[in-house]
């Protein structure tokens, strides 16, 4: 282990915890937060990210009590509802060194929503504290915490990046995914116009106003499309499907995988998310 | 023409994303005013540093705003002029009418002006005898048109030059018909030689404000066409009308936002005409009006700012949440239904009109935040638009179906082992379902997804359920 890791880089620290945080420890623990989308939906991503968390030195757990972190409660306005997921989600992700997922959207409602849920019950806000100080997108983990570079990765395919809108705006996270893409072999990185521009997923938004949500995919599949990828990749499985699974409609050649799968070298073993495009309109089951 | 129609965001949403012609112009829209923001900050280093101070102006007027409105009322009285406090729209056109009336007014030159809007005080005149018309060139195309304006900074923004050329061809009747139209200036020139009559004959002119400045008792008025200077100076009687969260304390503070504002706006360091006017003509002063009336709007402002909304009252109308939000950009800003759309007017509608008629605003959105990472006063959009959200939630406005689904939902997700057993067994159901393809083009009680979009299938069983029989390694393992 590498003893440099302990003081972190302060130019590519986007969170301001680390200004005050204690050295990482050797081995440090860290709580596995699986999100719902990728426990249901993708579990590749979820084993990728345990694999780069393992390789950067780090001991795994996955707590059982955890489901969801509840943004879809929180964000329809259901406060009472967030507040208790959140308190479950907070007992079981105490205890350990990081808390690190695969998502930036879930690990901002973790970091800047929890604490903000519990400002009327001080005692519950320090536990929520606690935990937002130690929780973190997980390419930003590697990057800032552990200074970690993939080893290894190959992946031969003009790639374009999306940033989802809470990984960057909430927990400014930017340059993290492209430093550790920029070691993976074989791959080309374009970037298009909007890549910081919402893609129209916003969790329950993109089937309550599916026609706002579509016109807006659509323009962010038609500017990557013109930045001559053929493959986009990101942090948050919620815009990835989102943008997968207009592109499988449109028969637009883009094909989606989370950006742990590349890093971890397992993109060439998993499909990409919503089935290859081999050229087809799509078509699968009905 | 300010006519309300929020209810109707899906009707409007639904047409004005078939509406070819709009979404052409939408579709330039991004190049416009967010590219030459980002130029206008990369020339100031110290852009957010005034973003904070201008804040914390806005912030501390909003703590002593009773004091600041009687120091300005004090100073416009000072100077010769008058305030009038109105506490709805309804008090704030009598009162413009009144004054109108006074000055035995027919016609009313009339600058750009949002609360004029929000009153509807062209409709207003119109229906009392009393000729309005816009000098500003945006409103005066729309005013030809008869149309709402769809932005705050650029009410003509979903008109396409040859829209302009046609309506000016058919209201312009007396001119020739075969002129050509074919440049903006041509436009400009034909429509500037129209207004300068209007200006030379009107009784009253009738403006907005920027800000309100306590120490002077001065209003400032930004533009880029000169003709709020017309609209001011030439008539007998000037009337600004101001919403009461306008107020800044020093003119020197004025300079500071002002510093942010068209930045923020239009990428301008400045706009080409900043003007502070203070009271009506002096005895000695060559020109100016004989008669300054302020008019100051509450309209639930004063319930806004003891609420949890309070600072969307920082807001300076700068536009800048409505260029870069991609809402706004795919849909336009009749299709809010009211004045204020974007980010800004989702927050401020329900504030003003109530949240019964306006319960799409708030939800309409992503909350992506692109809106506060631009907004000059660091207003939390995203934050305010989750809370008209939870006060819906409260209220039981947010729709039964979604809040019983909720309910239902979150009673699993605070269950993690009742909800591993929904999702072991919904895991494995879609996959199977899923077939060779990975993915579905149709899915009962997703059609919101599935209609315009595939459902990506899942990959098999859960991860929860595959971790639990992971053979041990170096991980911590299970909890
Ligand atoms: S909310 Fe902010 S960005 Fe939007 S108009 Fe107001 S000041 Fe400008």
């Amino acid at each position: 282990m590498c003893c440099c890791r302990a003081a972190p880089l302060p130019s590519r620290c986007s969170n301001r915890a680390m200004d005050h945080a204690p050295p990482v420890p050797d081995t440090p623990h860290v709580a596995l937060f699986v999100t719902c989308l990728v426990d249901l939906m993708r579990p590749s991503t979820g084993f990728a990210a345990v694999k780069l968390l393992e390789d950067a030195g780090c001991r795994v757990s996955v707590p059982d009590q955890q489901t969801c972190c509840g943004q879809p409660a929180y964000n329809a306005g259901d406060r009472k509802d967030a507040r208790k997921i959140a308190r479950m989600t907070i007992g079981a992700l105490e205890g350990f060194d990081y808390v690190v997922a695969p998502s930036g959207s879930c690990a901002g409602m973790i970091k800047v929503h929890y604490p903000a849920l519990f400002a009327d019950d001080p005692p519950m806000a320090k536990r929520a504290e606690a935990v937002a100080s130690r929780t973190w997108e997980l390419t930003a983990f590697l990057v800032d915490v552990m200074r970690y570079k993939p080893m290894g990765a190959q992946f031969d395919e003009q790639v374009t990046y999306h940033d989802s809108c809470s990984g960057l705006r909430e927990l400014g996270v930017k340059q993290q995914p492209r430093a550790l893409l920029s070691d993976v072999e074989g791959m080309a990185l374009s970037e298009g116009d909007s890549a910081e521009i919402c893609c129209g997923f916003g969790g329950l938004f993109c089937v309550k106003y599916p026609d706002i949500s579509v016109a807006m995919v659509d323009k962010k599949i038609d500017d990557m499309v013109s930045t001559g990828a053929t493959v986009v990749l990101g942090g948050d499985l919620g815009c990835l499907m989102n943008v997968a699974g207009r592109a499988r409609r449109r028969g637009v050649h883009i094909d989606a995988w989370h950006v742990a799968e590349v890093l971890a070298g397992m993109a060439n073993e998993v499909e990409p998310i919503g089935g290859d495009s081999d050229g087809n309109s799509g078509g699968g089951a009905d | 023409m300010s006519q309300i129609k929020t209810e109707r965001f899906r009707e409007n949403t639904r047409s004005a994303l078939a509406d070819r012609q709009l979404q052409a112009v939408l579709g330039k829209f991004a190049d416009g005013f967010p590219v030459k923001r980002a130029q206008a900050i990369a020339r100031l280093p110290e852009f957010d540093a005034l973003r904070d101070a201008a804040r914390d102006i806005k912030n501390h007027v909003l703590e002593n705003l009773g004091p600041y409105l009687e120091q300005f009322e004090a100073q416009v009285i000072a100077s010769g002029g008058q305030v009038h406090w109105c506490r709805d729209a309804e008090e704030a056109r009598q009162t413009v009418l009144s004054i109108c009336k006074n000055a035995d007014a027919r016609t009313v030159t009339k600058s750009k002006s949002m609360i004029g809007e929000e009153v509807d005080i062209n409709d207003f005149l119109e229906d009392n005898g009393i000729e309005p018309v816009e000098t500003d060139l945006g409103e005066y195309i729309i005013q030809l048109r008869r149309e709402p304006p769809s932005h705050i900074i650029a009410p003509a923004i979903h008109l396409s030059k040859q829209q302009v050329a046609e309506t000016f061809r058919e209201k312009h009747a007396d001119r020739a018909a075969d002129r050509s139209l074919e440049s903006p200036r041509v436009m400009l020139d034909e429509a500037r030689e129209e207004l300068r009559e209007q200006f030379l004959g009107a009784d009253v002119g009738l403006s907005g404000a920027n800000m309100l400045v306590a120490e002077t008792g001065s209003i400032a008025t930004v533009s880029n066409e000169g003709n709020i200077e017309l609209t001011c100076g030439l008539p007998r009687v000037h009337i600004a009308m101001a919403s009461i969260e306008k107020i800044v304390p020093t003119l020197e503070d004025a300079a500071t936002i002002l510093r942010v504002l068209a930045r923020s706006a239009t990428g301008q360091d400045m706009s080409v005409y900043t003007s502070f006017i203070t009271g009506p003509r002096r005895p000695d002063d060559l020109d100016g009006p004989e008669e300054f009336h302020v008019v100051l709007l509450d309209n639930g402002r004063t319930e806004l700012l003891a609420s949890e909304f309070r600072d969307i009252l920082r807001c300076i109308r700068c536009g800048a949440c409505i260029n870069h939000c991609p809402v706004y950009e795919a849909i336009g800003g009749h299709a809010y239904g009211w004045i204020y759309p974007g980010p800004m007017g989702a927050v401020l509608t329900p504030g003003l009109l109530g949240m019964e008629t306006t319960q799409h605003h708030p939800n309409a959105s992503t909350l992506c935040g692109r809106c506060e990472s631009v907004c000059p006063m660091r207003i939390p959009l995203p934050d305010l638009l989750r809370k008209w959200r939870t006060r819906q939630f409260g209220a039981e406005i947010t729709p039964t179906a979604s809040r019983y689904g909720l309910k239902v939902w979150a009673y699993f997700a605070r269950h993690p082992h009742l909800y591993r057993l929904i999702t072991k067994t919904g895991a494995i159901f879609l996959f199977a379902a899923g077939g060779r393809k990975r993915r579905f083009r149709h899915l009962p009680f997703a059609g919101g997804w599935t209609d315009a979009r595939d459902l990506p299938a899942p990959q098999g069983r859960s991860f929860m359920a595959q971790w639990r029989q992971r053979p041990p390694r170096r991980s911590g393992g299970r909890l």
